[in-house]
């Protein structure tokens, strides 16, 4: 016979064979598979609470971007403080003490506002044909859509002139032109509010709710005077009343300081004396909205920490089983010393089976959690948002577990001793 | 001509409870390539730690040991784990397969650690096994295949890779007397091609098939005998029939 094969160039720096090395992780994970996948499914509970947690923390954030939006950028909210009536101060939502003038005076007097616009709102049944529908009226100017940035979807806005004249004309919010007109276009239409006949010239663009939960459609609007003389009872002292001022700032600028520029504007205008308080409130809703969305930030990172110590947990799993591994393959691994494998052959080995392992479990936990985002979007209706980097970081992490966990046990595969191991029983 | 192991003073002490035991001391000998030795000695003899450390598995206490010319004992774990990849096969009493891989997956193992192609691989692996007369199990798992075969396999994994020297630690040990007696033939058929190997045993039916013995008591090497070696193939055909019904 002929036993002895052909010599072989010998290449003494070589790398690893990684291909090889995967083969061999796979078929040493799916040699032990039932405990394969118990170690795996650490990995895997963690990985899917990170990737489900992680979804809907950013669907409520989404949400809360959304509302910002809707409410208008730069806008800041003048509330008329408690009018004082012979030393008998009314409270918040009695009596306004802000006026049709105030507005002007702060669209005219400070230079980083854009637009001011005065509204007033009432409740009334308005009638349309046969349909009727309690709603509230808000009475107001052209520059209040600007302040809003709200606009018309069908018909048109109002004229300055329409405003200023005491036309009868209205815009009717989304919801109040589906609930009294349905399907049919209402532009065109006449609408009772009060008995007064107006004629709708536009439907507004649906909004939504704001983030106190109000529908912002179920509204129409009217000219601000047209309502002080026709819907609204006006006597000689309310006359020119607005209740809120809704004021744009000009985008870039400061709005701390036109907040303050308001202020100081509203006091010499109310003429409140040193000592007393402000006579308005000011309320800028981004900020109010800033804080929701930290929380909404705050609850999702204690989420994520929650899912990063069940990740935790695994990855001491995969950590013991490799350890168990090692042990009940010390013979394979002075075998595989004994011919020919470095310490890094070793190490690399066991190093992959273990990323193998929090991998695979980290994939897996991927998909459940995005099937469980969409059954969370689906069933309970919450907004829920996978993202592409959390996937991504949540498989990168699951891999460095792995690594991590992983590379005590193959250290110690790698510096056994090939004889102490070959003898191993 | 290089002698393929040279070692002088070759000595090894292992930490024992308080003081050392001195496994091997001051062995000195030389074995020219392609020799068949034979190691003999009662458990406890030094053999074993002679052929670890000629299988470059051990470091020297003291002494020095060189393989083909090579200088061992400086080198590094890397250059020692290419070394016996290189140089060395490595057969065993217990066979050492790996029960999850069929005997092609076994005997490739070696020449993974030595870069190589896995197509290549594959072929060099299969011509090993063709070597040993296994050419049709090559794809049976270690469990599917009896004693000797499994042997047979460890041995084509042995000389996959062309080693200068074959190791065997009493590769006969768990094997019937027939069964031995034809791995004694293969290792003799293989040594003819070339092939040194140095067996450890403590069998002198199984020591008289190599060319030189080297005995060892106490951790000394005792003597160093040249001898008529026995035909194995020979014997095998001169074995009882009773002998060959168990």
């Amino acid at each position: 016979m002929n036993a002895t094969l052909p010599p072989i160039a010998s290449s003494p720096r070589r790398g690893i064979d990684v291909l090889e090395a995967l083969r061999g992780a796979l078929s040493a994970l799916s040699a032990n598979l039932l405990r394969s996948i118990l170690t795996a499914l650490g990995i895997f509970i963690g990985v899917a609470a990170v990737i489900a947690t992680v979804a809907v923390g950013e669907g409520a954030r989404r949400q809360v971007l959304a509302q910002i939006q809707s409410l208008g950028a730069n806008l800041l909210i003048v509330w008329g403080g408690s009018a004082t009536m012979g030393g008998v101060r009314l409270g918040a939502g009695g009596r306004s003490n802000l006026s049709w003038d105030d507005a002007a005076a702060i669209a005219r007097e400070i230079s980083e506002v854009q637009v001011a616009a005065g509204s007033i709102r009432q409740t009334f049944q308005v009638v349309a044909g046969n349909q009727n529908w309690s709603t509230t009226v808000l009475a107001t100017e052209p520059d209040y859509f600007t302040a809003h940035e709200w606009v018309a979807d069908g018909g048109r806005l109002f004229s300055p002139e329409e405003a200023a004249g005491g036309r009868k004309v209205v815009i009717l919010g989304a919801t109040v032109a589906e609930m009294l007109f349905a399907e049919e276009d209402p532009v065109g239409h006449e609408i009772r509010i009060r008995q007064t006949p107006f004629e709708v010239i536009g439907v507004m663009a649906r909004k939504g709710q704001n983030p106190m939960g109000q529908d912002q459609d179920d509204t129409v609007f009217v000219p601000y005077w047209t309502a002080r003389r026709s819907v609204m009872g006006a006597s000689r002292a309310n006359a020119r009343q607005v209740g809120v001022i809704s004021v744009k700032v000009h985008e870039g600028e400061n709005m701390a300081a036109a907040e303050e520029a308001i202020r100081t504007l509203m006091r010499q205008r109310h003429r409140v004396a040193a000592n007393e308080p402000d006579s308005v409130s000011i309320r800028n809703l981004s900020d109010i909205q800033a804080t929701r969305d930290a929380s909404a930030r705050t609850l999702s990172a204690l989420l994520a920490s929650v899912a990063a110590v069940s990740l935790l947990v695994g990855g001491i799993g995969v950590m013991n089983i490799m350890l168990v591994s090692v042990t009940e393959r010390t013979r394979e691994i002075g075998l595989r010393l004994a011919i020919g494998a470095r310490r890094r052959d070793v190490l690399a080995q066991f190093l992959l089976e273990a990323v193998m392992l929090a991998l695979l479990g980290g994939a897996a936990g991927v998909l459940a959690g995005m099937a469980l985002s969409h059954i969370l979007a689906d069933v309970a209706g919450w907004p829920v948002l996978v993202r592409a980097d959390a996937v991504l970081i949540a498989v990168g992490v699951s891999a460095l577990t792995g690594l991590f966990f992983g590379f005590w046990p193959a250290r110690r595969a790698a510096h056994l001793d090939p004889i102490t191991a070959l003898r191993h029983e | 001509m290089t002698a393929l192991i040279e070692t002088q003073g070759l000595t090894k002490h292992y930490p024992a409870g308080d003081g050392v035991v001195a496994a091997l001391q001051d062995v000195s000998l030389s074995i020219a390539p392609g020799r068949f030795v034979a190691a003999m000695g009662p458990s406890g003899s030094g053999k074993s730690t002679f052929l670890n450390l000629i299988g470059c598995l051990d470091r020297p206490t003291r002494g020095s040991y060189r393989l083909m010319g090579e200088e061992v004992e400086a080198l590094s774990h890397d250059r020692l784990a290419d070394l016996r990849s290189r140089r060395l096969g490595f057969v065993f009493q217990s066979f050492n397969l790996l029960p999850r891989a069929d005997a092609l997956a076994n005997v490739e193992l070696p020449l993974i650690y030595r870069g190589m192609p896995r197509r290549q691989r594959r072929e060099r692996a299969a011509a090993a096994l063709a070597a040993v007369g296994l050419a049709d199990r090559m794809h049976h798992r270690p469990t599917q295949l009896s004693g000797g075969q499994q042997q047979r396999v460890a041995i084509a994994r042995a000389i996959v890779g062309s080693p200068d020297l074959i190791l065997a630690d009493e590769p006969t040990g768990a094997l019937d007397t027939r069964t031995g007696l034809s791995i004694m033939a293969l290792f003799q058929a293989l040594n003819r091609d070339g092939v040194g190997i140095l067996m450890v045993t403590h069998d002198a039916d199984v020591a008289r098939f190599a060319e030189r013995v080297l005995r060892f008591r106490d951790g000394r090497l005792k003597a160093d005998e040249t001898q008529n070696a026995a035909d194995a193939a020979t014997a095998l055909v001169a074995l009882p029939e009773a002998d060959a019904a168990a």
